[in-house]
């Protein structure tokens, strides 16, 4: 038998306190496809940013095709032939592709020889494996599917054998996926070695030839991918086995609370994101937005949460929202029953160095409750108010003088929901609300969005997540390029018909019949 | 105004922006790699005071020039191991650094020299002189090409084309080198180069290396090509003005030569036109027309002339994500 | 994660920076030839050794105080404010009209008039700079120095063409109405029965310095201003989602800074030069710096780290005299060297202490 490609002998790294690898072990054949698996916050990217050099572990040994290795830096990994794509790429924006492909793998002093052999490379790579790209392009022009080709080819260009890619599916469409599956598919018959690291067990079946499971910075399981089943694997990663989708009584709705109209929504560069959509959000229900990541959602919820200006017309009960100029910023929109929890809650939604209590009044520090007087802030009141609330969402520690930065993803957006909840919104406008968020606090985080929809609020829910989507909306439109490609009610959609409107693919209702079919068998 | 005025005008331009110009290319260098650099002021001071202390002593301009440019890199250095290595606040180290230059080199100064912070006048080899290109003289009467040539191109001292020639230089490392690419690209995103295995502190080290070299030069001409001598707080704002002109010009070279040569002919007219008799408005005062840099710089900064976009990971410590 | 006990955050780390910075100018002097620890001996003995010297120390202070405030106050919103000696020096001109354009009855009148005129003209002084930083981004630090340059060649040309009496040959302005005479340490002290020297310039400014420290306490951590203030310093995305406005934060922020330094004229000016001078700041802008960086921004602090400089100011004098190879630019060097080691390398001792603190925690 040949030694193993990659083969991990009990790599421990802690940060702090915090131990995000503990004891592993894992042997990765070559020419195999491997995946491992494990929610957010296992210790997958930890120990892959150990095995290329990025951290150094506390403890342990690497053995690269049987050899052992020490890997102090990126440069040794690269020199043993492990190459990676990381989930958020290392591309410089304003360079072309092919000045990418050559930063930090250049022959010689000048320039210009490097490029040339550089575009040739690519020619033959592009033919080879499905991985074309124009190589004078700038990457701010590319679509994030052919940046994540870039740095496939940057891995190739320096003679990778080895590759890594963590979490390569978050940005892309399901076509953009398969898309790079195939080319995974064929880097592994030409004799390379992947490592596939993921939190999608879908992607896991598809494939993968071997599957390691990690869960709180262990290694719990290394099984054959025809070995296993999704079901399976879940138990494995979350310990216990899941609960998959909360109860809820069907949706009661009542009279219109969003009634959008031909928006449109350009970014600071002059770029329209969003293009004449409209949609209707009423008393009771949850409408939810699915689509890959960047189509358009986070513009939605900045013109919503007075953080954008856009044009076209929204109503809120009725009455015409000012979407740029005087009463538009996010004060404002709080005045009119908008409350809205970010998609990034460590960059807009909590002030980090805020302690609770100021981060539980934060953008509403002007209501009665907060003020003294004409210019004092009422202390008292605003620490007992977070106290109670604390209590009452079960953050923990239940300390109101602790920085938010000190509390987990999970609490800390407890925090931000249960400021946002209590001001009994009309409109509820909520971004990926528990990405980052342990399993724990998802169900609880869950079943309040639900409460707030049965008490009578109207919910506009934007999640990447579908298990998400389908666990909590009632109705479902999807984004793609900045407009509505389809809206469906949830009960009677599916994964497969979501994920085809998610790659602006529109389908006829045959086909949707048929391809639901075979996603249920 | 005749050809003489205009050639003189354009002769104390150059004279004058060349300070501008290395503190100008320094910056570039520096702020290219991401490191914001506010104590250029600091450095320009620094190597003017000890390039013209040590040509007092020594005799040797040369030995002088030395001197001021070790001075500058010691406070890059400095610069370096707080911004880089310690990730500190760059502003708040440029600051630090404008003090220590203008207080070492007064105090030092006086402990030196005793006449009140200054340098003795420098002469002869203790000064750069004018160099005469070839054919000045022989072209000096031809019409327009002469004064042109003689007056305004040539006589300058050696520093003046030693800049003059950095620009195009710094444009070819820039863009023509493997130590350009990777030198934009750790302003732009440390993170693609650091995964590329380059070490991003070194690069950062050597721009800010680099910056204190151009800022050394531009100190020495200033204190032994422009004056004949240190006086105390000789720099008077030209680093920042520098750094007005550094965004003027969009980070690239060319442009900086363009900018810098501005503020040069800008400086040349207030020198020259002490007070400016204005129909209808009476005269301008002197001490507006000395002002008139300061309010130039602040026009520049409004940004009345273009949006320029930054390198993106300016001033940003690199720190390895967790 | 890294919690520190909060005295090694506040007090620890900020004095081993202090020592650190007192050390390398330790090191300044011996290269000059002379004895550290004599000079030390020097300034300490020269500063509080004699209500004479306290008389200065305490002068020195209260102008540091101001300026020290206004860099602390712009420095919570993340604005830093290098425009305290411009805006200081427009206090000046503010103060002097009120002091020489009405004939003041008692100084209980002028008083708070020069603090309003003071305070109006620094924030004048800072206002453009706020504007242009908050409307078109235009580098704060960059323009606030432009403007300390212009605002010396302003200075010379309204002494000159307008505050110059007739026939005079210094540019500065005739003395100030004596109704205007703020009352010196030694006459308010009088009054409570106690023999204070004659000559140190200190006066009841200081009383308004330190009403000053308490009301800027206030604006930061008691008011919902100070709270949108901290709030956009620490997180400016976070403020806009809030609906915290930018623009007005940057704007009220500098104004405010602007007028605390102009209120150091207050004391300079009116309290003891008793006209306009021509530099009548002499960099206490410039140590306003180091002041807000050492108090950590914060009030209490920053009194704190005034008074360290109000005995560095006066104990230097003393050192120039005594030694005078030590020149007062000794003190700038000083200052340079406190931002250093405070504001640019606090990692450097920092992360040794947190570690330090780490590791005797995970030992218990």
């Amino acid at each position: 038998m040949t030694a193993p490609a990659i083969e991990l002998r009990n790599i421990s790294k802690a940060f702090g306190p915090v131990q995000a690898n503990k004891d592993i072990s894992i042997s990765v054949a070559p020419k195999t496809i491997h995946g491992i698996v494990g929610e957010n916050g296992a210790g997958k990217s930890t120990l892959m940013s150990i095995l290329y050099g990025f951290y150094r572990a506390d403890k342990g040994e690497i053995f690269v095709n049987g050899e052992q290795m020490d890997i102090p830096n990126s440069q040794a990994a690269i020199a043993a032939g492990i190459g990676m794509v990381h989930q958020h790429f290392k591309l410089v924006q304003n360079f072309t592709v092919l000045e990418n492909v050559v930063l930090g793998a250049e022959d010689q002093i000048l320039l210009q020889p490097s490029l040339e052999k550089a575009r040739s490379l690519l020619q033959e790579l592009a033919e080879g494996y499905e991985l074309k790209v124009d190589p004078d392009a700038l990457i701010e022009e590319l679509s994030v599917g052919h940046q994540q080709r870039v740095e496939i080819l940057k891995a190739l260009y320096r003679r990778a054998n080895i590759l890594i890619l963590d979490e390569p599916t978050g940005v892309l469409t399901p076509a953009e996926a398969d898309h790079l599956f195939r080319i995974l598919r064929s880097l592994r018959d030409e004799g390379k070695t992947i490592i596939l690291i993921t939190h999608k067990l879908r992607e896991i079946m598809a494939v993968t030839d071997t599957v390691s499971v990690m869960r709180r910075g262990e290694m719990t399981a290394t099984v054959k991918t025809t070995d296993t089943n999704p079901q399976h694997l879940a138990e494995l990663m979350v310990g216990r086995s899941v609960l998959l989708r909360l109860q809820k009584e069907k949706a009661d709705p009542g009279s219109t609370v969003l009634k959008i109209d031909n928006l449109c929504v350009s970014d600071s560069r002059g770029v329209e994101r969003l293009k004449n959509i409209s949609m209707q959000v009423r008393q009771g229900e949850i409408l939810g937005i699915a689509g890959v990541d960047g189509n358009g959602q986070s513009e939605l919820l900045q013109v919503l949460g007075g953080l954008a200006t856009g044009t076209g017309s929204v109503e809120i009960n009725g009455q015409e929202l000012p979407l740029s100029g005087a009463g538009s910023d996010a004060q404002a929109r709080r005045e009119w029953g908008i409350a809205h929890v970010p998609e990034d809650r460590q960059l807009l939604g909590l002030v980090m160095d805020f302690m609770a209590w100021e981060n539980m009044a934060f953008g509403y520090q002007h209501d009665e409750r907060c003020r003294r007087g004409p210019f004092l802030m009422d202390i008292q009141s605003m620490q007992d108010y977070c106290r109670d609330k604390m209590k009452q969402f079960d953050v923990r520690p239940p300390s109101i003088t602790a920085l938010a930065k000190n509390f987990s993803g999970g609490n800390q957006q407890k925090i931000v929901l249960a400021r946002e909840i209590d001001r009994n919104p009309d409109l509820l406008v909520v971004g990926q609300p528990t990405r980052g968020v342990d399993v724990g606090a998802i169900e609880f985080i869950h079943q309040q969005i639900l409460d707030l929809r049965d008490a009578g609020a109207a919910v506009l829910l934007i999640s990447v997540e579908l298990d998400e989507i389908f666990s909590l909306a009632d109705r479902v439109a999807v984004l793609f390029d900045g407009r509505i490609v389809g809206e469906r009610v949830v009960s009677e959609t599916n994964e497969g018909e979501l994920g085809l409107l998610m790659a602006g693919i529109a389908e006829s209702p045959a086909q949707a019949e048929s391809r639901a079919i075979s996603v249920t068998a | 105004m005749d050809l003489l005025v205009v050639v003189q005008l354009l002769d104390s331009m150059l004279r004058l922006s060349a300070p501008l110009l290395f503190a100008c290319l320094a910056g570039l260098y520096s702020e290219r790699a991401g490191i914001f650099d506010i104590g250029l002021e600091g450095k320009l001071l620094a190597s003017a005071f000890f390039s013209a202390a040590f040509a007092a002593i020594t005799g040797s301009v040369w030995l002088g020039m030395a001197a001021g440019i070790t001075a500058s890199v010691l406070l890059a250095l400095i610069h370096g191991v707080a911004s880089i290595t310690f990730r500190g606040n760059q502003l708040i180290s440029g600051v630090a650094i404008n003090f220590l230059a203008s207080g070492l080199t007064a105090l030092i100064g006086q402990n030196w020299f005793k006449i009140g912070g200054r340098t003795p006048s420098l002469s002869g080899d203790a000064r750069f002189l004018p160099v005469d290109l070839p054919f000045a003289s022989a072209l000096a009467d031809v019409p327009i090409i002469g004064p042109l040539y003689s007056d305004l191109i040539s006589g300058h001292t050696i520093l003046v084309y030693v800049g003059l020639l950095a620009v195009p230089t710094t444009w070819w490392i820039l863009f023509r080198t493997r130590f350009g690419l990777r030198l934009r690209a750790v302003g732009e995103n440390p993170e693609a180069v650091d995964t590329g295995g380059i070490s991003v502190t070194r690069l950062r080290y050597q721009a800010t290396l680099i910056c204190g070299l151009l800022c050394g030069l531009g100190g020495a001409y200033l204190a032994t090509g422009m004056a004949a001598g240190f006086i105390k707080d000789m720099s008077a704002g030209k680093g920042f003005m520098a750094l007005a002109a550094l965004i003027f010009a969009k980070w690239r070279p060319g442009y900086a030569l363009y900018a810098c040569l501005l503020f040069g002919l800008l400086e040349a007219i207030a020198i020259r036109y002490q007070s400016i008799q204005i129909a209808g408005v009476g005269t301008v005062p002197v001490q507006f027309m000395q002002a008139l840099p300061y309010i130039l710089t602040i026009i520049i900064l409004a940004g009345f002339v273009g949006k320029a976009i930054p390198p993106r990971a300016g001033g940003v410590p690199y720190v390895k994500e967790r | 994660m890294n919690k520190l006990p909060k005295w090694v955050d506040v007090a620890l780390i900020p004095f081993i920076n202090l020592v650190l910075a007192l050390l390398v100018s330790g090191l300044v002097v011996l290269w000059i030839g002379e004895n550290p620890l004599h000079a030390m001996q020097i300034i300490v003995q020269g500063s509080l050794g004699s209500a004479y010297g306290l008389g200065y120390t305490l002068y020195y202070t209260t102008n540091f105080v101001f300026t020290g405030l206004a860099v602390a106050v712009a420095f919570q919103a993340r604005m830093f404010n290098i425009g305290g000696e411009g805006q200081a020096l427009l206090g000046g001109v503010g103060v002097a009209i009120i002091c020489l354009g009405v004939n003041w009855p008692h100084w209980l009148l002028a008083l708070p008039a020069a603090i309003v005129a003071g305070a109006l003209f620094g924030a004048g002084w800072s206002l453009i700079p706020a504007y242009l930083q908050a409307k078109r981004g235009s580098h704060i630090v960059i323009t606030t120095i432009m403007f300390n340059f212009i605002a010396y060649s302003l200075m010379v040309y309204l002494l000159v063409n307008h505050f110059k009496p007739a026939g005079e040959m210094a540019p500065e302005s005739a003395a100030f109405v004596a109704g205007s005479h703020l009352p010196s340490g030694h006459e308010a002290l009088g009054w409570l029965g106690i023999n204070f020297p004659k000559s140190p310039p200190v006066n009841v400014s200081f009383i308004v310095a330190l009403i000053a420290c308490v009301l800027v306490w206030l604006l930061i951590w008691r008011t919902r201003l100070g709270y949108a203030i901290r709030a956009f310093g620490l997180s400016e995305t976070a403020a806009s989602y809030a609906g915290i406005s930018s623009f007005r934060i940057i704007m009220v922020s500098m104004l405010i800074s602007g007028a605390l330094a102009g209120l150091m004229a207050v004391n300079s000016v009116m309290g003891e030069a008793e006209r306009l001078l021509i530099d009548s700041v002499q960099g206490a802008g410039f140590v306003g710096i180091a002041v807000a960086l050492m108090g950590r921004s914060h009030p209490l602090g920053v009194l704190l780290a005034a008074l360290l400089f109000g005995l560095l100011y006066q104990g230097g004098a003393e050192l120039e005299f005594e030694l005078p190879s030590v020149t007062r630019e000794m003190i700038v060097v000083i200052q340079g060297l406190v931002i250093l080691f405070t504001g640019a390398l606090e990692n450097m001792v920092r992360l040794p202490v947190e570690n330090y603190f780490i590791r005797r925690k995970a030992g218990n």
